[in-house]
């Protein structure tokens, strides 16, 4: 379990994946290639993706679950893939803002 | 949480990509980590805690700011058209700092107990100066380290220094900017000064989405439309005043700027009219009209092109004053409207401006953190919320006009007089009044066939109310604004509150 608020970032313990949350706050099972995410720069590497969460993140792109209480951006792209509690979380489509700057 | 997260992020997806300069020959992303890392080093070398820049618009800027972030020091951009005086003043301050200027600010500088100056070009061809680069991810990973400090512009009292951390920039970014969004053709024309908000907040912005900055170091209308149409900028950030200015240069030219797609204005009060008029001479461009502060990372509210669409199209003149609201909050920022007692004043009725998210710093070098237990800042605004959610700003609360007990708008005065198609510019403020404790005046500019005071008067009365018509009106041939376009109401007030207001019949 990792505590979830704003401007905490995690890495994916099997790949290279790094995230910053954005939106959300409390206890969460972050998962990023089936293995739990720890607080960036906590870890070295050790294993791989498993299988059936092997799709990979992207740079850059909000990933959030279904009711939308969580998003967290990808800081650096890898080879496993999102999870919370189990559930996959998905690259979300936001309707873009007008730039203001 | 650092901002140099933002340009690896950059770097990483659109490397070649030019991030600052021309399109052929200015540098690209990979380039501006280099440099910054160069600038790390010396800065950790030479342990400076911060950077200060005394210089125009160029690419000087995000070198400066992501490498200061890179090397843990604060970026402090300063006005360089302080009077010498004030500048070392300023500068005195700031110190102990690595000082990158021009030429000119390194002579205006020079002798400033604990600075070491480098020269701008210098510090561009050679940005490490022998000093050993920084490594690739080393940058402090401290969110509450400080990443800004800005000297507020302060059109009441001496300017303090906002403070703004890493986090709050992120979060900024990460909450309003899509990563990569730009197309590989857009362009951003960079005109306002480094040291106004809106200049770090563009920098990031432009960045992080992948949109070449294009830097103008001196800001005059004819220049600004001529490098719009030589660079083929898409994208424009402008303060009121320099918007009003390109419109008229615009009218004079005959011409309409068909390559600029989107022009976002804000940090001052905009005229309905010169929007109105703007709409026309980009005709290509989706607008925005963003409210922010310093205080706030900039944006806090923003109006975008469809609802300026929408607002300026229809025949209903509640809607179309709607113009000149500030409109909503972004994600992740809340706004509320309170009345003195604190407790939040109706829609419809105005209070003070208060906002809370995770880009608000609200924080001052010399006073702390300023927000409330809750997180809530108070912005020294005064508006209100209207029944759609929209934001309207009347002004600072230090403008508000207090006559008989009764609280008014200045804004709200100036829109009326501004509905009179020979009023150019209007200002409208407080003076001392044995009667009423303040009474409105205002000061205008007009064109020929120009109106009467008693038109004005009766312009007022018909569109507001009779406690709003001006005791005193006076005729001028320009107002005073500060170089980032606010208008200096306390001039106004200094200058013709001092005599009693002759009286009203």
């Amino acid at each position: 379990m990792v505590e979830l608020r704003p401007g905490a970032r995690f890495q994916s313990t099997v790949c290279a994946t790094e995230v910053i949350v954005v939106k959300g706050t409390g206890s969460a099972e972050l998962t990023c290639g089936g293995a739990a995410m720890v607080p960036a720069g906590s870890a070295e590497r050790a294993g791989e993706p498993s299988a059936d969460a092997s799709d990979g993140t992207l740079l850059g792109k909000r990933y959030g679950d279904g009711d939308e209480t969580v998003e967290v951006l990808c800081t650096k792209a890898g080879a496993g893939s999102l999870a919370l509690g189990g559930v996959a979380l998905a690259v979300k489509v936001t309707k873009p803002l007008p730039a203001s700057d | 949480m650092n901002l140099m997260m933002l340009l690896e992020m950059a770097a990483t997806a659109m490397g070649e990509r030019v991030a600052v300069g021309p399109s052929g020959s200015g540098i690209t992303c990979d380039d501006l980590m280099g440099r910054a890392a160069g600038l790390a080093g010396r800065l950790r070398a030479s342990r400076s805690e911060r950077l200060l820049l005394c210089g125009e618009p160029g690419a000087i800027l995000p070198v400066s700011l992501f490498g200061a972030a890179w090397g843990g020091a604060a970026y402090v951009p300063v006005n360089y058209r302080l009077p010498d005086d004030d500048l070392r003043a300023l500068a005195e301050r700031a110190s102990p700092a690595l000082v990158v200027a021009d030429s000119n600010g390194a002579a205006r500088l020079a002798g400033v107990d604990g600075l070491e100056i480098v020269e701008r070009d210098g510090l561009l061809a050679d940005p490490s100066g022998g000093s050993e680069t920084a490594d690739l991810g080393d940058w402090p990973a401290d969110p509450d380290a400080t990443a800004v400090l800005l000297y507020t512009s302060g059109t009441s009292g001496p300017p303090k220094a906002a403070v703004l951390r890493h986090r709050h920039l992120v979060s900024y970014v990460f909450s309003t900017v899509e990563f990569a969004s730009a197309g590989p053709d857009e362009a951003h024309i960079m005109a306002v000064p480094p040291y106004h908000v809106a200049s770090v907040a563009a920098q990031l912005s432009q960045v992080y989405s992948g949109r070449r900055i294009v830097p103008l170091a001196k800001f005059d209308p004819e220049a600004w439309i001529d490098l719009v149409r030589d660079q083929h900028v898409t994208h424009a950030m402008l303060v009121p005043t320099m918007l009003a200015r390109i419109v008229d240069a615009l009218d004079r030219r005959g011409e309409t700027l068909e390559t600029v797609r989107f022009v976002s204005y804000g940090g001052g009060k905009s005229h309905r009219t010169v929007v109105e008029r703007a709409l026309e001479v980009f005709p290509a461009a989706g607008f925005s009209h963003a409210y922010g502060l310093t205080e706030t990372s900039s944006t806090v509210c923003v109006m975008g092109p469809d609802d300026h669409r929408r607002w300026a199209a229809s025949d209903d003149p509640d809607e179309r004053a709607r113009l000149s609201s500030a409109g909503r909050p972004l994600p992740g920022v809340e706004v509320s409207v309170r009345g003195r007692d604190g407790t939040t004043t109706g829609t419809g009725t105005a209070g003070e401006i208060w906002v809370r998210g995770e880009q608000v710093a609200g924080e001052y070098a010399e006073g702390g953190s300023q927000l409330d237990e809750d997180g809530w800042f108070c912005t020294r605004d005064s508006g209100h919320l209207d029944e759609a959610g929209y934001l309207w700003v009347h002004g600072r609360n230090d403008d508000i006009i207090i006559r008989g007990g009764e609280n008014m708008s200045p804004g709200e005065i100036e829109d009326a007089l501004l509905t009179h198609p020979a009023v150019v510019d209007a200002a409208a403020f407080g003076v001392p009044s044995r009667e009423w404790g303040e009474e409105v005046a205002v000061c205008v500019v007009a064109r020929s066939p120009a109106p009467t005071a008693d038109d004005l008067r009766e312009l007022v009365r018909a569109r507001l109310r009779s406690s709003r018509v001006p005791a005193r009106v006076e005729f001028v041939d320009d107002l005073p604004y500060n170089d980032t376009g606010k208008l200096l109401r306390r001039e106004l007030r200094q200058l013709y509150g001092a005599d009693p207001a002759p009286q009203v019949d």
